[in-house]
C-alpha cells in the first residue's frame, strides 16, 4: 500500500477538499468563456490558466462535469492515424497523456496496452500498411503484424472468426491506451479551479452577442456575461451553438453506442479492434468489457439506445472470442458525436471574431483531450492558430483541403 | 430429512418435496429440493455465509433474494457471475462463490476489510500512479477486482431468437399485473403478461402476514389468467429493455425474444431498499421481502430468533409472517417516532408480549462470536440520523429483518421517456407523464395498498386496451394507503463506517459523505466517483439511499436531486443472448461450383467468394497467376464477374437519373452502345465506376463495382425517391450471372456459340449486343478492362454453369483458360486501369486518379459538379502515376502502400504493384505529390524494413498504349 493513503487513516476528518467549487454568481464579465465542461472545454481552461496565465475564465456546463461524450466514450487513446497532420496532433496528445496522472497528482488509469486493429480483407490489409508506413515516418510505433504474431499475443482469439472473416494480419500500435474517462474531466476541472477558473454547472447557454462581427457577450441561463472570446467545445450539440452565431458547418450528428459487461477476471490486455466487424473491445481495470461499434448510419440529435445495436456488436464480438457467450452485458448507453465529411476535428478561429470553435469530434475526441486543451488555449490566449492545428481549421471544407481520416476511424463507419 | 431451516409444507410453494437435488457449494455437499434457487437451499441447509463483497471481501448472506443484488454470485463450471439468488438449483451442479483467493472461509483478500480505512471513496484516485510503479499497481487492481473468471474454452452458445407482437404487453405478474392482464384481455385486447419469476403471482404471493386477502385475490385473479383465451404467460423471462415503439427484449434461459407490443402496461413492482446502519451486510441480515420470499417460495426460516427493523406498516405484517412461521420476534425497532406504530398490526404483535421499541434503530449489528453471521442488535433511539448510544440495548439474534421502505421498479419506465416526480405523500418517486401507449400500475405507480394495487391494474389493462380500440376505458376510484411506505432516512450514521448504502459496490454512509465534500454534489458526479450504482445490480437496493443521502447533503428535495438514467438492461443479459445464431451471408456465384472443381483459391470480396486463381498442381501461387495472365494475352480466357453490380434502369427520364449521378455524358450515348461511368460524391470524390449500356432510348443496363453495389442501389434508389423522376431501377446483381471472355482469340470462341455477327464494324469496340450465347438469351459488351479484344456475357443466373461449361469447351482449341482476380489485376494494372477505393482513397477526385477526361462540364448539374469546379481550378493535392522496377532490380518489391519519400517527407504511397511479364519488370501505379509526377523521372519508395528502392516514373498505360488490340488486325 502506497504511504500516502496512511492520512486517510490518521485523520479524523475526511482530509480532502473539494475539487471543484461553487459560486452563487456568475460575474459580469470574463476574460474567456468556454461553453461546455467536458474533457476538452476544461482541458482549455486548464492550460490557459497554466500556460498562459490567464485565470479570469469562466466554464459554462449546462449538465454537470464530463457529462458528455467524455463520460460516454469506450476510453481509447491512440495516435495511429493516417495522415501525417493527424498522426503528429495524435502522437502530441499521447506524449501528455503519459505524464497526465503524475501532473494532476490524480490517477487517471492511464494504462498503455497495445492496440490491435484486425484486418480481415486484402483492402484493409493495405490501409493498415499505409498507416503503419505513416506512422513509423513519424516516429509513431506502428507495425502491420501478420497472423502469427497475433495468434501468439492473443492465443484466445480465434482467427477465423467462426470461420467468416478470417485475420489476415493487423496494425499493432504498441502505444495503444486506456483511461478513466472521467478523472480525466476531473483532473483537468480541479487543476483549472485552483488556478481560479470558475467552473458553472447547471449553466445553460442561450443565446451569444456578435457585435459587428465580434463576440460581445453570452447569454446563460443564469443572466449575461459579458466577455470578447469564446471557446465553443459542446461535441454533440455543436451545431445548435454555431446557430447562435450565425455560423455553418458540415457536421451532422450521429449516435454512437456503446456497452459494457459484468467485471470478470483479467484474460484481455490489449486494445482489439476490427473494422470489417465493426467492434472494438477493451478490459477496464476493473475487470469490465467496454465495447463498441460504428456509429448509427443515419442523422439523430439524441442519446437514446437500440436493441439492434447490441445485437450484432454481441453477434460480432463471439466471432473473436467465442469463449464470452456466457459473459453477461451490465448496461448500453449513447453519445451524439460531431461527424464531419473527412473525418477529423475543426479547430481553431472562425470567421466571428472572438469566437473560437473546438469541434467535430466525431467518434474520437477522448484520445486528444489533453492537446485539443493545449492547442486551443494557445489559439485563444494568442489569437493565432497553434501550428499543430492548422489543417483542422472550418476553412478548409470551403478551400477543399479536407485531412482525410476516414479509414483511420477505429471502425467502418 | 428436513433441514434445520426447511418449514413445514406451505401453500403455493415452489419446491417439489418429492425431488432432491443433491449439489457442492465450496467442495461441500448440500442437498435441496427442485425448485429451489441455489441461495434457498443453502439458507434451507443453515448455510449463511454465501458469498464475499466486491471490495473488502466481507462476508455476505441474503439480502434481496431477487437479484436486486449481488451478495450471493457463483461461479458454475463455465458459468459466470451466476445469481444464486434466483438460479434454480440443478442436479450435480458444482458452484463457488466468486472472487475469493482460496476459497470463501479463507478468502487470503479479506485483508482488505481491515485496511478499508485507507481505503476510502476514490482511494484509487489518489495513489498509485507514479509513472513507473503504475503498471504494477495496475496488474494488481485487475487481479483483486473482476468477479467470475472466464473459461477461455467456453464454447461460442448458439441461441435462438423470436419475435413476437400482441396488443397489450404486461410487464409484471403480480396483483396488479394480473389485474391489469385480466382487464386488458376482457376488452378484446390480445395481452402478453412477462415476468422474470418461474411463477406468477409476484408480492401478491408472499406479502400475507396478518392479512390473507392478497393472496387469495392473487390466486384467484391467476386462475382467471390461466383459464383466459386471449391471454398468453411468459414466465422466467425477464423484460429486459424497452426501445422506442414499444419494442421490447424478453429474455429468457433459452431464447431471447423480441416483441412489437401496441401498448405497455408497466406492472414491475418495487424494490425494497435496506436501512443503513453499522455492519449491515452481516448475513443474517435481510430484507423483509426476501424473508417472505424464503417463506412462501421455499418455505424456508429465514432465522431462529429475529429482530424485525421497520419503518411502515409492512413491517408488522412481516413480523406477523415470521412469527407464523416459528420465528422468535425478538423485538420490532420502528424507526419512526411514536405514533406512526400505531395499526392493527402491531397491537396485535405487541399483545402477545414482543417489545415494540419506536423511534429507535439499530445502530449495529455484530456478528456472533467466532462466526461470520449477526449474532445481536444494538438498538438505540433514533432522531436526525443519528442513534443516541446511551440508550443502547443489546438483543441477541441471528437474524435482522428490515421493512423500511421501498424504490419504484421503473427502470423500463424510464426507458420509455418517463419523468418521475417526488411525492411527500409517499416519500417516493412515482411517474409522470407517461408517453403515449405507455401505462403503469401498482407500486411502481405509486400504489402500496392491497385494494389499490389491484384496482390501479384493472385501471391500466382497461386503459391500455381502450387506447387500442378495444372496449372502454373503466373508470376505476383508487383510494391511496392512509400510511407512508417508505421512510425519507433509513440510515443511521456510525463512527466506524461499514454501514453500507451499495451492497454491490461496498459503500458507506461516510463514502457519499467524502465524495460530496469532494464537490460530487450532483448525483451524476456522485455515481461516477463512488461508482454507486454501478455495479452490476445496477442500482437496484442503493440508488434511492444515494439520492435521499445526497438530498440531505446538499439541503435539496429528491425532486431537485433527480436521479440518474435507467439504461437497459433490466438484469444483465449474455451476449450469447444477444448474439444469437449470428448471420452470415456469403454469397457465390451461379459458377461456383466450376470453380471448385477447377480447384479455385477463393478470396473474399464482401460477402462474395471469388476466385483469386485457380491452384495447378506444380505450381505455386505466382506462377498460377502468371500462367493465367499470359493465356488471356496469348489466347484467351475467361474470368466470372457474377459479383458486379448489375443494375437497369428504365423509363422516359431513365437517361435523366444516370446524367444527374455520373459525371459523363449519356444522353448523347447511343443505343447499342456502352460507356465508362464514374460516380462521384458531393464532395467531388471518386466513389465508384461501371460501364453504362444503352438498351433502349428509354432502357439502360450498368455495372456498379462488387464492393459498391449494394449501397449505389440504395443511393440511387434514395435518389429517384427524391427527385421524383419518372424512372425505375432494378437490381440484377444475385439474378445475372456475368462472365468476360478475354484474349485474341475471344471472338473465335465466341462465334461458335452465336449467331451474332462479331465482326469488329458490326460488334464495335464498347458496344452491347442482345442475342443468344449457347442457346442463351444474353447481354454482350465489347469492353476491354483486361486490355484485349473480349466480351463481358451477362446472362440469367440460372444459365451461368451452361454457358462457362459451353465457352470452356468451344475454348478448348485455343486452349482456354478460367483466369481468377489476381490475374485480372495484374492485366488491367499493365493497362493502367484504377481500381476505385485501391488505387483510389477517401478523398481522391478525378483529376487526381486521372479520370478527369471523363468529367463533362457542359451538364446543368451531375452530384459533385460544383465542387469539381472548384477543385478544376485548384492545384491538384496528388496524382496517379504508373511507375516501374528496374528490370534488374531483384532484391524484394515494394508493397501496396509503401511511402514515396521525397526529401524526408512522405511525398506519396504505392497503390498497386505487380509483376508483369510482359514488361518483365514490377509495375504499379502511386499517388504522388503533383510536383513530382511533373519534375522527376524516378521516385524513392522505403520498404517495410526502412530500405529504399527507387522506381521510374512510366507513362500509362504499360501495355498496349495504342488500344492495338482493340483492332480487327490484331485479333483476327
Amino acid at each position: 500500500m502506497p504511504w500516502r493513503l496512511m492520512r486517510f487513516a490518521l485523520s479524523r476528518e475526511h482530509p480532502e477538499g473539494r475539487m471543484f467549487r461553487t459560486y452563487a454568481d456568475l460575474k459580469d464579465s470574463y476574460d474567456v468563456v468556454i461553453i461546455g465542461a467536458g474533457g476538452h472545454g476544461l482541458a482549455a481552461a486548464y492550460y490557459l490558466a497554466r500556460d498562459h496565465g490567464i485565470t479570469n475564465v469562466c466554464v459554462l456546463e449546462k449538465g454537470y462535469i464530463g457529462g458528455g461524450n467524455t463520460g460516454r466514450n469506450t476510453t481509447i487513446v491512440r495516435s495511429n492515424y493516417i495522415t501525417p497532420e493527424g498522426v503528429r496532433f495524435y502522437d502530441a496528445s499521447i506524449k501528455l497523456w503519459e505524464d497526465l496522472s503524475e501532473d494532476f497528482d490524480l490517477n487517471l488509469f492511464y494504462s498503455r496496452r497495445g492496440h490491435y486493429t484486425l484486418a480481415h480483407t486484402d483492402s484493409a490489409l493495405r490501409t493498415m500498411r499505409w498507416r503503419a508506413e505513416v506512422n513509423k515516418h513519424y516516429g509513431v510505433e506502428s507495425e502491420l503484424v501478420g497472423p502469427e504474431f497475433i495468434q501468439r499475443e492473443l492465443p484466445m482469439m480465434d482467427m477465423s472468426c467462426g470461420g467468416h472473416a478470417p485475420v489476415l494480419g493487423a496494425l499493432y500500435h504498441a502505444p495503444g491506451a486506456i483511461a478513466r474517462h472521467d478523472a480525466v474531466a476531473w483532473g483537468y476541472g480541479r487543476g483549472a479551479d485552483r488556478r481560479g477558473v470558475e467552473i458553472h454547472q447547471k449553466t445553460e447557454v442561450t443565446g451569444i452577442s456578435v457585435n459587428s462581427g465580434k463576440v460581445h457577450g453570452v447569454q446563460t441561463s443564469r443572466g449575461f456575461i459579458h466577455t470578447e472570446k469564446i471557446l465553443c467545445a459542446v461535441a454533440g450539440s455543436t451545431p445548435r451553438l454555431l446557430s447562435m452565431v450565425d455560423l455553418q458547418s458540415p457536421i451532422y450528428i450521429h449516435p454512437l453506442q456503446a456497452m459494457v459487461s459484468e467485471p470478470t477476471k483479467p484474460w484481455l490486455n490489449p486494445i482489439i479492434v476490427s473494422g470489417s466487424l465493426h467492434v472494438y473491445i477493451s478490459q477496464s481495470a476493473r475487470g469490465e468489457l467496454v465495447l463498441g461499434a460504428s456509429l448509427d448510419p443515419y442523422e439523430l440529435h439524441s442519446t437514446r439506445s437500440t436493441l439492434d445495436f447490441t445485437e450484432g456488436l454481441s453477434a460480432h464480438i463471439l466471432e473473436l472470442f467465442p469463449f464470452l457467450s456466457h459473459v453477461k452485458i451490465v448496461r448500453q448507453w449513447a453519445g451524439m458525436a460531431d461527424m464531419t465529411p473527412d473525418f477529423a476535428p475543426i479547430m481553431g478561429k472562425t470567421p466571428v471574431e472572438g469566437f473560437y470553435l473546438d469541434a467535430g469530434w466525431g467518434t474520437w475526441g477522448f484520445k486528444a483531450t489533453p492537446v485539443a486543451g493545449k492547442t486551443m488555449a494557445h489559439t485563444v490566449a494568442s489569437d493565432s492558430i497553434h501550428p499543430l492545428i492548422t489543417k483542422f481549421s472550418l476553412e478548409r471544407f470551403r478551400s477543399y483541403a479536407l485531412t482525410g481520416e476516414k479509414s483511420a476511424a477505429s471502425v467502418g463507419h | 430429512m428436513l433441514k434445520p431451516y426447511r418449514l413445514p409444507p406451505m401453500e403455493g410453494e415452489w419446491i417439489d418435496r418429492d425431488k432432491s437435488v443433491i449439489f457442492k457449494f465450496e467442495g461441500k455437499p448440500f442437498c435441496g429440493f427442485e425448485g429451489d434457487t441455489m441461495t434457498s437451499a443453502l439458507w434451507a441447509s443453515g448455510q449463511r455465509f454465501l458469498g464475499r463483497s466486491f471490495k473488502y471481501h466481507r462476508p455476505r448472506g441474503i439480502l434481496s433474494l431477487a437479484n436486486h443484488d449481488v451478495n450471493v454470485m457463483m461461479q458454475w463450471g463455465q458459468h459466470l457471475n451466476v445469481r444464486a439468488d434466483v438460479t434454480a438449483l440443478a442436479s450435480q451442479m458444482q458452484v463457488n462463490a466468486v472472487n475469493t483467493t482460496g476459497g470463501l472461509e479463507k478468502d487470503q483478500s479479506r485483508i482488505f476489510n481491515h485496511l478499508s480505512s485507507l481505503l476510502p471513496v476514490g482511494f484509487y484516485y489518489k495513489a498509485f500512479h507514479s509513472k513507473k510503479l503504475f503498471p504494477y499497481w495496475e496488474r494488481l487492481f485487475r487481479n483483486i477486482t473482476g468477479l467470475g473468471k472466464v473459461d477461455l474454452e467456453t464454447p461460442r452458445i448458439f441461441t435462438p431468437k423470436d419475435y413476437d407482437f400482441c396488443s397489450v404487453a404486461v410487464i409484471g405478474a403480480g396483483p396488479s399485473g394480473l389485474a391489469a392482464a385480466l382487464a386488458a384481455a376482457e376488452q378484446g385486447a390480445d395481452t402478453l403478461l412477462i415476468d422474470e419469476n418461474p411463477q406468477c403471482g409476484g408480492s401478491g404471493h408472499y406479502q400475507r402476514g396478518g392479512d390473507n386477502a392478497l393472496w387469495h385475490a392473487t390466486k384467484q385473479l391467476l386462475e382467471k389468467v390461466e383459464a383466459h383465451p386471449l391471454i398468453r404467460v411468459l414466465t422466467s423471462t425477464v423484460a429486459a429493455g424497452y426501445y422506442a415503439d414499444h419494442w421490447l427484449a424478453l429474455v429468457s434461459e433459452r431464447k431471447m425474444t423480441k416483441l412489437r407490443a401496441k401498448s405497455v402496461v408497466f406492472a414491475t413492482g418495487a424494490f425494497e431498499q435496506p436501512a443503513v446502519f453499522g455492519n449491515n451486510d452481516l448475513p443474517g441480515v435481510m430484507l423483509g421481502s426476501a424473508a417472505q420470499r424464503l417463506m412462501y417460495r421455499f418455505a424456508v426460516r429465514p432465522a431462529q430468533r429475529a429482530v424485525v427493523l421497520l419503518a411502515n406498516d409492512d413491517g408488522y405484517r412481516l413480523a406477523l409472517d415470521l412469527k407464523a412461521h416459528g420465528v422468535e420476534v425478538a423485538a420490532m425497532v420502528d424507526m419512526r417516532p411514536e405514533g406512526a406504530a400505531q395499526n392493527p398490526f402491531s397491537k396485535s404483535l405487541t399483545d402477545q408480549g414482543i417489545p415494540l421499541y419506536t423511534g429507535c434503530c439499530v445502530y449495529e449489528a455484530l456478528p456472533a462470536k467466532e462466526d461470520h453471521v449477526v449474532g445481536m442488535a444494538r438498538v438505540a433511539s433514533f432522531s436526525d440520523g443519528k442513534a443516541d448510544l446511551a440508550t443502547v440495548r443489546e438483543i441477541q439474534c441471528d437474524g435482522i429483518i428490515m421493512s423500511v421502505g421501498w424504490a419504484p421498479a421503473a427502470n423500463l419506465l424510464y426507458q420509455a421517456n418517463t419523468q418521475m416526480r417526488y411525492t411527500d405523500a409517499l416519500e417516493q418517486f412515482v411517474p409522470g407523464e407517461l408517453a403515449p401507449g405507455i401505462f403503469a400500475c401498482g407500486r411502481v405507480n405509486g400504489l402500496y395498498n392491497p385494494d389499490a394495487r389491484l384496482r390501479d391494474g384493472q385501471r391500466a389493462g382497461s386503459a391500455a386496451a381502450a387506447y387500442l380500440g378495444f372496449g372502454k376505458a373503466l373508470e376505476v376510484d383508487i383510494a391511496p394507503g392512509a400510511t407512508c411506505p417508505s421512510f425519507p432516512w433509513p440510515m443511521v450514521s456510525h463512527p466506524q463506517g461499514k454501514n453500507f448504502v451499495d451492497f454491490d459496490e461496498d459503500l458507506q454512509l461516510k463514502d457519499f459523505e467524502n465524495a460530496v465534500q469532494e464537490g460530487f454534489d450532483n448525483i451524476e458526479l456522485l455515481k461516477r466517483f463512488t461508482t454507486n450504482g454501478m455495479g452490476p445490480s445496477q442500482g437496484k437496493h442503493s440508488n434511492m439511499n444515494a439520492l435521499r443521502i445526497l438530498g440531505r447533503l446538499t439541503g435539496q428535495r429528491p425532486d431537485a436531486v433527480g436521479t440518474t438514467t435507467a439504461r437497459p438492461f433490466f438484469h444483465p443479459i449474455p451476449l450469447s443472448h444477444l448474439a444469437g445464431r449470428g448471420f452470415h451471408p456469403e454469397r457465390r456465384t451461379p459458377v461456383h461450383p466450376r470453380h471448385v472443381a477447377l480447384n479455385a483459391f477463393f478470396m473474399r470480396a464482401g460477402e462474395w467468394l471469388r476466385p483469386e486463381y485457380y491452384a495447378r498442381a506444380g505450381c505455386n501461387r505466382s506462377a498460377c497467376i502468371q500462367e493465367e495472365v499470359a493465356a488471356v494475352r496469348a489466347s484467351v480466357g475467361l474470368i466470372d464477374v457474377g459479383t458486379l453490380g448489375k443494375l437497369e434502369v428504365f423509363g422516359p427520364q431513365a437517361v435523366e437519373l444516370l446524367e444527374r449521378v455520373y459525371v459523363s455524358k449519356y444522353a448523347n450515348l447511343k443505343v447499342g452502345m456502352t460507356r465508362y461511368a464514374v460516380m462521384c460524391d458531393e464532395a467531388g470524390v471518386v466513389i465508384d465506376d461501371g460501364v453504362i449500356a444503352r438498351l433502349a432510348a428509354d432502357h439502360f443496363y450498368f455495372t456498379t463495382t462488387t464492393s459498391g453495389a449494394a449501397q449505389i442501389y440504395r443511393e440511387l434508389s434514395r435518389l429517384n425517391a427524391m427527385w421524383r423522376l419518372n424512372c425505375g431501377i432494378v437490381n440484377h446483381t444475385g439474378a445475372f450471372s456475368a462472365m468476360n471472355l478475354a484474349g485474341p482469340k475471344s471472338r473465335e470462341v465466341l462465334q461458335q456459340l452465336t449467331a451474332i455477327d462479331l465482326s469488329g464494324g458490326s460488334f464495335p469496340y464498347l458496344a452491347v449486343r442482345e442475342g443468344r450465347v449457347a442457346g442463351i438469351p444474353a447481354r454482350l459488351m465489347r469492353v476491354g478492362f483486361v486490355g484485349e479484344w473480349g466480351y463481358e456475357i451477362h446472362i440469367p443466373a440460372e444459365y451461368g454453369i451452361t454457358l462457362w461449361d459451353a465457352i470452356l469447351d468451344a475454348g478448348r482449341p485455343f486452349s482456354i483458360r478460367p483466369f481468377g482476380v489476381e490475374a485480372q489485376r495484374v492485366l488491367r494494372l499493365e493497362k493502367g486501369h484504377v481500381i476505385i477505393g485501391q488505387d483510389t482513397d477517401g478523398l481522391t477526385n478525378p483529376y487526381e486518379a486521372g479520370l478527369g477526361w471523363a468529367i463533362k462540364m457542359d451538364k446543368p448539374f451531375f452530384i459533385g459538379k460544383r465542387s469539381l469546379h472548384i477543385l478544376s481550378k485548384q492545384p491538384l493535392r496528388q496524382q496517379l502515376v504508373g511507375f516501374q522496377m528496374p528490370q534488374e532490380y531483384t532484391g524484394p518489391p515494394p508493397q501496396e502502400s509503401h511511402l514515396i519519400i521525397h526529401a524526408g517527407e512522405i511525398a506519396g504511397r504505392v497503390t498497386s504493384i505487380a509483376y508483369s511479364q510482359a514488361i518483365d519488370a514490377h509495375i504499379g501505379l502511386a499517388l504522388v505529390a503533383p510536383d513530382l509526377a511533373l519534375s522527376a523521372t524516378s521516385f524513392e519508395i522505403r520498404l517495410t524494413n526502412g530500405g529504399f528502392v527507387t522506381a521510374q516514373i512510366t507513362s500509362l498505360p504499360f501495355y498496349d498504349p495504342d488500344q492495338m488490340r482493340q483492332k480487327e488486325s490484331t485479333c483476327a
